[in-house]
């Protein structure tokens, strides 16, 4: 566990070198693109958050100088699968960015969606020393959670404290302060694949940049394209990417699930194109110009032409209605949204009391998706787009962006982590010396 | 399986978006801001000195510079408009005019800046005929030189010759070397010319003598002697000569006293007043008092 905390702690000291600095970049890696953007932080003391304002009200203290988006090369369900192709597609991403905004940046923030994330529900609880929680006790009943086994190769990225008890009430989001006997937490660990990681590591390296944290892409999808009643209520994000559909659920402003399911766009892609017997691009082109999930009685009229250019020539003038378009999609968009309701029930957002679903990301711009999920998975279901932040450019503000408009959120107002708190004393050898100190100061 | 290496380059019409590793390298060192600074400023700041101080390290170019400049300046101090055609001397009589050519010495024409006036000014009023000197170049080339001149104010004679003073004293010229326009008053005697001042009061106010005076002579270098002609003197005090000056002068005026057979007036004791006769006016006097001795006798 010491090891978990030193690495997160490093990237949590460079995240605070780059806002001393007032550059950070912010980079998602997705299957169908990598957008970077640089933020540039003012002054600490330019933004005061009010009172009863939230986190998500924190984009006004930072700005988007340079955005850039590239087409990802290397990157397969949302992990990364050819490191090189990757790593230059990171470089023309950040290269253009940088460029944008006229500033060098060294220090990056990266999500992504793959790597199976896990969830687990830690629970931990200590009596008190004092009658009043302190700090240190927060600290105390953060170490007294029993670490899972999470498995070979796994490591963490999020442990969160999502709730305090403190003797039989419940819900306290902050326990300092409060008078009790025993003082409980409900955390929750995010996994992933350590491979990720270290692959994601090299690439950052080899691309002379400083990683400064990472983020698991649900978590700050769902941070972005939430509203704030939603995130305090309960609600579920499906972030419908590329190559990978991810889910996190929230209650009481915090994460309490996270998964993903390893199909996106690009299986929708590909369908068409193994079912049309066309080349991928023209079908990523006709999915996107034509492509729609419910079909009507006009969609048999609309016809489309299938152009290619092999010489033969009934193969070249072949033409498709719509509906049939719609027929090669549909099955795929609801093999996925399916696949998303298993999750969310075996995850147990049917015992929620809010039950609202927030579909964003690229796929979840085909017409008509909102009606076939809510058939699927209720019907409380909404199309999200991210919150506007700041200096954010109006082509990078589409639902297809939310992981990274929610890693900038998440960039300026961190969630306090399990690492976040100090260590507690009584595992420190050094407590007998402070304690005899103490003792000095005490009597003499 | 397709070969991994150099499909990127050998497929058409697909470029790679992705700057190569060293050129993103060498844009992110771009956007260093101290680096920018450095090469915007610092490489040409050094190429700069490097350049000059490469070229100088050559002596041949650095004499090759000075020259140059030595000769441009020289090229613009020979322009016309900085010649001095003329030397005008004014307020100079002509003996002192010339010695002050002679002693300038200039080779006309010459440029103005090759002039060091100050010096000139001083080699001029080293002219002892020069009270002060007032140089200046006006426009055309004329150096005007406006001199104010000693003027002899008296004659001193000394065993090298007979010296023309001004009234403060100070050697003007040799007697032999100047004519001059009006008679001056002579005077003798060392530390003469100290005293140049009350020389000359005592010459105003030995006016009524006329003709009869000729000079004045210092005295061990504390009183003065008026001689007169035929020899005689009148010997005045060390103070108030003035005073005793006036006192002979009224006293030749009531019983002309020096009209009579003195040789010497002796005022040196102001309580006293001396007089010396001549020889023959002593003998004279001798038996004009032997006669009144006599006459008094047979009287009494």
């Amino acid at each position: 566990m010491s090891m978990l905390y030193d690495a997160q702690r490093a990237m949590r000291a460079k995240r605070q070198e780059a806002m001393r600095r007032g550059v950070i970049a912010i980079l998602d890696i997705g299957s169908h693109k990598i957008a970077c953007l640089v933020l540039r932080f003012d002054s600490a003391d330019n933004f005061r958050p009010a009172e009863g304002v939230g986190a998500m009200a924190g984009q006004s203290s930072f700005r988007v100088i340079g955005a850039a988006t590239t087409r990802s090369r290397g990157v397969r369900f949302g992990e990364i699968d050819a490191v090189q192709e990757t790593e230059r597609a990171i470089r023309t991403a950040v290269q253009a960015a940088q460029k944008m905004a006229n500033a060098r940046v060294d220090h990056v923030i990266v999500s992504f969606a793959g790597a199976r994330p896990r969830s687990y529900g830690l629970v931990g609880e200590v009596s008190l020393q004092t009658g009043t929680v302190t700090e240190h006790d927060v600290a105390r009943v953060l170490a007294a959670c029993d670490m899972p086994d999470v498995g070979e190769g796994r490591e963490v990225v999020h442990a969160q404290p999502v709730n305090f008890a403190l003797d039989h009430r419940t819900g306290l989001s902050d326990p300092r302060g409060h008078v009790g006997n025993r003082l409980s937490t409900d955390m929750h660990l995010l996994t992933i694949d350590a491979h990720a990681i270290e692959t994601l590591l090299h690439c950052v390296k080899r691309c002379d940049l400083e990683l400064a944290g990472v983020a698991s892409s649900p978590y700050v999808a769902g941070v972005s394209s939430l509203v704030e009643d939603e995130q305090e209520l309960g609600a579920a994000c499906i972030d419908m990417g590329g190559g990978s559909t991810s889910l996190s659920i929230f209650i009481k402003k915090h994460m309490i699930f996270a998964d993903t399911v390893r199909m996106g766009g690009d299986h929708v892609t590909s369908d068409i194109s193994q079912g049309l017997q066309i080349p991928m691009q023209d079908a990523e082109r006709i999915k996107t110009r034509f492509g729609g999930v419910m079909a009507t009685g006009i969609d048999d009229r609309e016809i489309i032409e299938l152009e290619s250019d092999t010489g033969d020539w009934h193969h070249d003038r072949r033409t498709i209605s719509r509906a049939e378009l719609i027929g090669v999609m549909r099955p795929r968009v609801e093999e996925i949204l399916e696949e998303v309701r298993a999750r969310l029930d075996a995850a147990g957002f049917d015992h929620l009391p809010s039950q609202r679903i927030v579909l964003t990301g690229g796929a979840s711009q085909l017409p008509g998706l909102d009606g076939l999920a809510s058939r699927i998975l209720g019907n409380q279901v909404r199309l999200g787009r991210p919150l506007r932040v700041q200096g954010l450019p109006q082509s990078a503000c589409g639902p297809s962006f939310a992981a990274c408009v929610g890693l900038s959120l998440f960039a300026a107002y961190p969630q306090d982590e399990w690492w976040d708190f100090e260590v507690p004393a009584d595992r420190y050898p050094a407590r007998s010396l402070k304690r005899a100190v103490k003792w000095f100061r005490d009597n003499w | 399986m397709r070969s991994l290496i150099g499909s990127r380059r050998t497929a058409p019409g697909h470029r790679d978006p992705a700057p190569s590793r060293w050129a993103y390298r060498m844009q992110r060192l771009w956007l260093t801001p101290l680096f920018r600074k450095l090469l915007r400023v610092g490489l040409p700041a050094f190429a700069v000195v490097m350049t000059v101080g490469w070229y100088l390290a050559e002596d041949g170019n650095v004499q090759a510079l000075v020259d140059g400049a030595s000769e441009m300046r020289r090229e613009i101090e020979n322009r016309p408009e900085f010649q001095v055609n003329l030397l005008g001397i004014e307020g100079a009589s002509q003996p002192v005019a010339d010695a002050i050519r002679t002693r300038l010495s200039l080779n006309l024409p010459i440029s103005s800046f090759d002039l060091d006036l100050a010096e000139m000014r001083t080699t001029i009023e080293g002219i002892s005929a020069v009270a002060s000197a007032d140089l200046r170049i006006q426009s055309g080339g004329y150096l005007a030189v406006t001199v104010d001149e000693r003027l002899p104010a008296l004659i001193w004679q000394t065993r090298d010759g007979a010296a023309l003073l001004d009234d403060e004293g100070v050697f003007v010229a040799w007697l032999s070397e100047r004519v001059l326009e009006a008679p001056l008053p002579l005077v003798a005697g060392e530390g003469a010319d100290h005293v140049v001042g009350e020389a000359l009061d005592l010459f105003v106010a030995a006016a009524p003598l006329g003709e009869r005076l000729r000079g004045l002579v210092r005295m061990g270098e504390r009183r003065w002697d008026v001689v007169l002609r035929d020899d005689r003197r009148i010997l005045l005090p060390e103070v108030g000569a003035m005073a005793a000056l006036d006192r002979i002068i009224m006293l030749d005026e009531l019983q002309e006293l020096l009209s009579r057979d003195v040789t010497r007036i002796d005022l040196r004791n102001p309580e006293r007043l001396s007089v010396q006769l001549t020889p023959v006016a002593l003998e004279e006097f001798r038996r004009l008092r032997t006669l009144s001795m006599q006459g008094e006798e047979q009287n009494g």
